[in-house]
């Protein structure tokens, strides 16, 4: 209940500022930095796969050499996303600003850009993983 | 002419049911649907159970803790989980709904066209291709395959008891394997618009026996036998004089034309014209002096100035060709 606007007093609107995060700038790029990520190994995957079968295998062919491929990008994308959603971690858990991190202060803003960077690092690395699946289960072109 | 009872219809060409298995991939996707009706309705049980909790019985404060459990653990985790486990499923399950080509199989070319399916009966044992048309039979238990094509627009192959759906697709083949699992008459259709008539495109497979289903092809492959009575003689006259055999092939006689269904056999066939009328000798008659009624935009012109003498010996000589 103690984070309800109304409750509160000016001083708490204000929160207490860590010096340091007055002065810094902050980057809103890291938030769909783990999307971005998904969508790369998506259209990397696809694609992979869409000439594998098209030009090496033949359409009833084996997807072999594309699955260790697809595997492979997998492995990357997931270390990628995980970085990005450590970073959104360690963002969020600096300084005390309450949730929902909406006010117009310095601290809000870095906890929020942390959270909303760790959710959407998590989302992607859930779908990354549910993309790569489907050659854990296809073998052929077919 | 009141239109023949849909029941009729039905009948003739068959169950038609995704729930009612008669084919191996068509069992595979019916046991994934009733667990996901399962899961789907324990789901909606604990949701609605919740909610009347909330409204009437737990109306107050909770734990913290606890509603944060229940809301990141029913909100997301558990939603992540089911999902990649019926994904997973579903992923494993697709390699046995498109099985790689098996050996020994039946092997049928089909080509959907507006609006009726046009087949050819890969030859057993040297002979030429059996030509059929808008009815399959199949031998229980042993897989066929089924290299689909079509001339026009996009059609789609669809057994439901047999198996899932196929598109048909100009400039390209696409396959599917059947694997029937009990005998039965088991309805077909088109499942992708592909014009006026597209509902009235529909087919009956035959799961038979092996040794019926093989009498069953020999009899397809056969020429027609000569009209058994004097008036079915003077229909096959009528035939060739009017030209049908411009259109249409029956086998053993003259007629070899290839813009419609071959007709040697049609006496044979359950349905007529793709499942659009029951086969008997008035439904020729209706067929044939007013196919666009029946039909809509169907590729026939009507032969409606046919005189009635002549129309009904063409519908005797035509549904004697069994
Ligand atoms: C211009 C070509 C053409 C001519 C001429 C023609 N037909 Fe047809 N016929 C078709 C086509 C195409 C179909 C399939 C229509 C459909 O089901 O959509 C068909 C369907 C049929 C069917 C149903 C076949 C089945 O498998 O159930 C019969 C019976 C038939 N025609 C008889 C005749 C007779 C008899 C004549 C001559 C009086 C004739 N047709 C003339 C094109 C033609
Ligand atoms: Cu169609």
């Amino acid at each position: 209940m103690e984070d309800r606007m109304e409750d509160r007093s000016d001083a708490a609107r204000r929160e207490e500022i860590p010096d340091e995060l007055q002065a810094r700038r902050e980057t809103i790029f890291m938030i769909p930095a783990a999307p971005a990520i998904w969508a790369a190994h998506f259209l990397a995957s696809y694609i992979t796969a869409a000439i594998w079968c098209a030009k090496v295998a033949g359409r009833t062919g084996a997807l072999d050499g594309a699955r260790w491929l697809v595997a492979g990008y997998t492995g990357v994308a997931l270390l990628a996303i995980a970085i990005v959603g450590i970073w959104g971690f360690r963002h969020h858990s600096y300084g005390d600003a309450t949730v929902p991190h909406d006010f117009d202060t310095p601290a809000d803003r870095h906890r929020f850009l942390g959270f909303s960077t760790l959710l959407l690092a998590a989302l992607s690395f859930v779908a990354v993983l549910f993309v790569g699946m489907v050659v854990v289960f296809t073998e052929t072109c077919r | 002419m009141a239109a023949p009872p849909d029941d009729t219809l039905a009948a003739l060409l068959g169950e038609s049911s995704v729930l009612a298995p008669a084919g191996r991939s068509a069992a595979a996707i019916a046991e994934l649907s009733w667990w996901l009706f399962g899961g789907a309705t324990l789901i909606w049980l604990v949701v609605i159970g919740l909610s009347i909790y909330a409204a009437y019985f737990g109306p107050r404060a909770h734990d913290e803790a606890k509603v944060r459990l229940l809301v990141v653990g029913g909100g997301a985790v558990i939603p992540t989980l089911v999902l990649a486990g019926v994904l997973a499923w579903g992923l494993w399950l697709m390699p046995q709904v498109k099985p790689p080509l098996p050996q020994g199989a039946v092997e049928i070319e089909v080509e959907g066209l507006q609006w009726w399916w046009r087949a050819r009966y890969r030859a057993e044992t040297g002979e030429t291709a059996v030509p059929v048309a808008n009815e399959l039979a199949l031998p229980v238990g042993r897989p066929a395959v089924l290299r689909l094509t079509s001339p026009d627009v996009i059609h789609s192959f669809w057994v439901p008891a047999l198996a899932g759906k196929m598109d048909m697709i100009p400039g390209r083949e696409t396959v599917i394997v059947l694997e029937p699992t009990r005998t039965g008459v088991f309805r077909g259709a088109c499942a992708e618009y592909c014009g006026a008539s597209h509902a009235l495109m529909s087919f009956a497979v035959l799961v038979m026996e092996p040794a019926a289903w093989e009498a069953w092809l020999a009899r397809q492959a056969a020429p027609a036998e000569p009209p058994a009575s004097a008036a079915a003689q003077r229909g096959m006259a009528v035939f060739t004089e009017y030209g049908c055999g411009a259109c249409h092939a029956i086998r053993g006689t003259e007629a070899d034309g290839d813009v419609g269904p071959d007709l040697t056999h049609v006496g044979s066939r359950r349905t007529l014209a793709a499942g659009a009328l029951p086969n008997t000798p008035d439904d020729y008659v209706r067929w044939i002096s007013d196919v666009h009624e029946v039909k809509p935009d169907a590729n026939m012109p009507p032969f409606g100035m046919l005189p009635e003498g002549d129309l009904a010996a063409l519908a005797l000589y035509l549904d004697g060709l069994t």
